[in-house]
């Protein structure tokens, strides 16, 4: 297991700190080393830290227009402690993104997680070593796609234009309305991200179905177990570990549908099925220049997104799993 | 052809054309699509209107889509911008990755913890859109391509990869070079990358590939036509009919008139441009499908 979290594989393991040597003795040695780090922690200071520490306009009734520069207007703008979360949080507008967000997140948790295992399984069962490199070749390529195109495909075949309404035309039918009816939404964005990540997704579960022992399946053979017992009682449970895992970390991920996905299509559909929490904040915050409402509704995001993260680990070590701060 | 053990049942009939007709829907649901449009952007106009639109079967070889995309114009600009964007962009975000993961690689340095911590939150604590906007903007990198590099040029992800690469290289093998009285520089260039090669090339074609195909950040920082990337143009191609509200002007093609809604085939013609980078560094990735990459499956 330990391919899994290594984002977050706890350091601790590493060689004990050599406590003899000064500070200044230290620092005489690793000056260098100090100096790699710099590049990046600068551009991560500027790009990520700073802007985060930025999130304290959500307390602001933000005016770019005080100042010379968004810095000074920072400084000048009013504080107005939670004024931007109460208006956030009457605004019905607000509360659909949070229905629309979580309930894609359920529906997918339902009809898109379960693919990337069927797939592998399906897979994994293929004898020929040549079909199973083709078929993995051409399922993980989409992963490398960028949304953009992902739409544009599927706006190509099932758009108005598209081939499937050209095909449909011409066989004398009507063309059928997929791209921008808000009620199937939902199935369409399903489909495109499993379309473009089920196949990059089944990776994991491959490996994980690599590692079980083909001893236990021979054993159970001559047992009598045919192969949907030896499916039910070996393949699952050995996939058990992986699926729990990628459950809970979808979880802590819950907030988080995807940004580019929806922006692209949100004009199309309209406002009602494609609103999700991160298309808020940016038409709140920066088409419309509600800079603090918006902020303060990416502030929410961000707050509740780490509280689900850490509640998530938790569940995963009483589970007695690895979590995402495992010990590698 | 492995061979399938002596306890495993042979599969029924019925299982294997199960099995054939899941496996070819999937990967025609995969090829299809990328076959259409290559097809139709060689074909040229006379048949795309025999047949009504997409063509499936090839019956000539038409470059002129292509031509016209490379004639100048905002295409040409867009797919300029972009490769530059990728080259410099990977260059650069390669070049500090590589010197911090380095810098990292031996626990038990000078505040080794604190700044292994402090790139480890990147993944707790997000900056958010708003304040990262003020930022850029703020900074003055409006309609300026390093609004398209900066922001994104450090992946932490891709440095714990490199990191945990690093750390696997024997400390003999540096210590040696250490007592010929090598500095850290030029251990780095001329010991760890030259071990380190397939992993290097890995995360910086993933950083390549995620120059070529951001999106969003040239719809906030970039207003000017003709510093317009190839995703964006390609959106405003394809979906621009879809959302009429945004942003973009009209693109320009020469000899087509800027209000010209360009034809099938020059639209196919860069969808294919903008997946040509994706199938070239593929086949290469592929092959070093490591540990790396398969964490890269966990996160997304």
């Amino acid at each position: 297991m330990s391919a899994l979290p290594a984002i977050f594989r706890k350091t601790a393991k590493a060689a004990p700190v050599p406590r003899q040597l000064s500070f200044s003795a230290r620092l005489r040695r690793d000056w260098p080393l100090l100096l790699m780090c710099l590049p990046a922690m600068a551009l991560l200071l500027v790009f990520h830290y700073v802007p985060a520490l930025g999130n304290v306009i959500a307390f602001q009734d933000y005016n770019p227009f005080v100042g010379d520069n968004p810095f000074e207007a920072f400084l000048y703008s009013e504080w107005i402690g939670f004024g931007n979360f109460e208006y956030l949080f009457e605004n019905p507008a607000f509360w659909d993104a949070v229905r629309n967000t979580l309930s894609i997140t359920i529906f997918q948790l339902v009809f898109y997680f379960p693919i990337p295992i069927a797939l592998a399984l399906l897979l994994n069962s293929i004898m020929s070593p040549r079909l199973r490199s083709l078929v993995q070749s051409v399922v993980y390529l989409p992963h490398f796609f960028s949304w953009v195109l992902v739409v544009s495909l599927f706006q190509m075949m099932f758009g108005g234009a598209g081939l499937i309404a050209q095909t449909l035309r011409q066989a004398g039918l009507a063309a059928l309305d997929i791209m921008t009816n808000p009620d199937t939404f939902i199935f369409l964005i399903t489909s495109q991200a499993i379309w473009k990540d089920a196949g990059w997704g089944m990776i994991v579960f491959l490996a994980a179905l690599a590692a079980i022992d083909p001893g236990q399946y021979e054993a159970a053979a001559a047992d009598g177990a045919g192969r949907w017992r030896r499916l039910w009682h070996i393949t699952l449970p050995g996939l058990r570990p992986v699926i729990i895992l990628l459950l809970i970390l979808r979880l802590g991920d819950a907030l988080n549908v995807g940004f580019e996905q929806f922006v692209l299509q949100r004009e199309a559909v309209g406002r009602d099925a494609a609103e999700v929490l991160d298309t808020y904040v940016y038409y709140q915050g920066i088409a419309v220049q509600q800079w603090g409402v918006g902020a303060a509704a990416g502030l929410f995001k961000a707050v509740v997104g780490l509280l689900l993260i850490v509640g998530a680990n938790k569940i995963a070590h009483r589970f007695g799993e690895q979590g995402i701060y495992s010990k590698s | 052809m492995s061979v399938r053990p002596a306890w495993e049942e042979k599969p029924s009939l019925i299982g294997r054309l199960g099995k054939g007709t899941v496996l070819t829907a999937v990967v025609a649901a995969v090829v299809v699509p990328l076959w259409v449009v290559l097809i139709t952007s060689l074909s040229s106009e006379k048949t795309i209107n025999a047949v009504g639109g997409y063509v499936f079967l090839p019956r000539e070889f038409d470059p002129s889509a292509y031509v016209v995309i490379f004639s100048g114009g905002q295409i040409t600009d867009a797919i300029v911008v972009s490769t530059v964007v990728a080259l410099a962009g990977t260059v650069l975000s390669l070049t500090v990755t590589v010197l911090a993961a380095y810098g990292l690689s031996r626990p038990g340095t000078l505040a080794h913890r604190p700044i292994l911590f402090y790139f480890l939150l990147t993944f707790l604590i997000y900056p958010g859109m708003i304040p990262a906007y003020l930022v850029v903007t703020g900074l003055g990198l409006k309609d300026n391509l390093l609004a398209l590099i900066l922001p994104t040029a450090v992946s932490a992800f891709n440095l714990v990869v490199l990191r945990s690469f690093f750390m696997s290289i024997p400390g003999e093998l540096l210590d040696s070079a250490r007592i010929d009285g090598a500095g850290e520089f030029r251990i780095l260039t001329r010991i760890v990358l030259p071990l380190s090669k397939a992993v290097t090339a890995v995360v910086g074609l993933f950083y390549a590939v995620g120059y070529w195909n951001a999106f969003f950040n040239a719809v906030l920082y970039i207003d000017r036509n003709d510093l317009q990337p190839v995703q964006r143009v390609l959106q405003q191609f394809i979906l621009a009919g879809q959302s009429p509200t945004s942003s973009g002007a009209a693109v320009y093609i020469p000899g087509l008139g800027a209000a010209t809604p360009p034809t099938l085939a020059i639209k196919m013609a860069v969808v294919v441009i903008t997946v040509v980078p994706a199938l070239l560094i593929y086949p290469f990735v592929q092959r070093h499908f490591t540990k790396g990459v398969i964490i890269g499956a966990v996160k997304g």
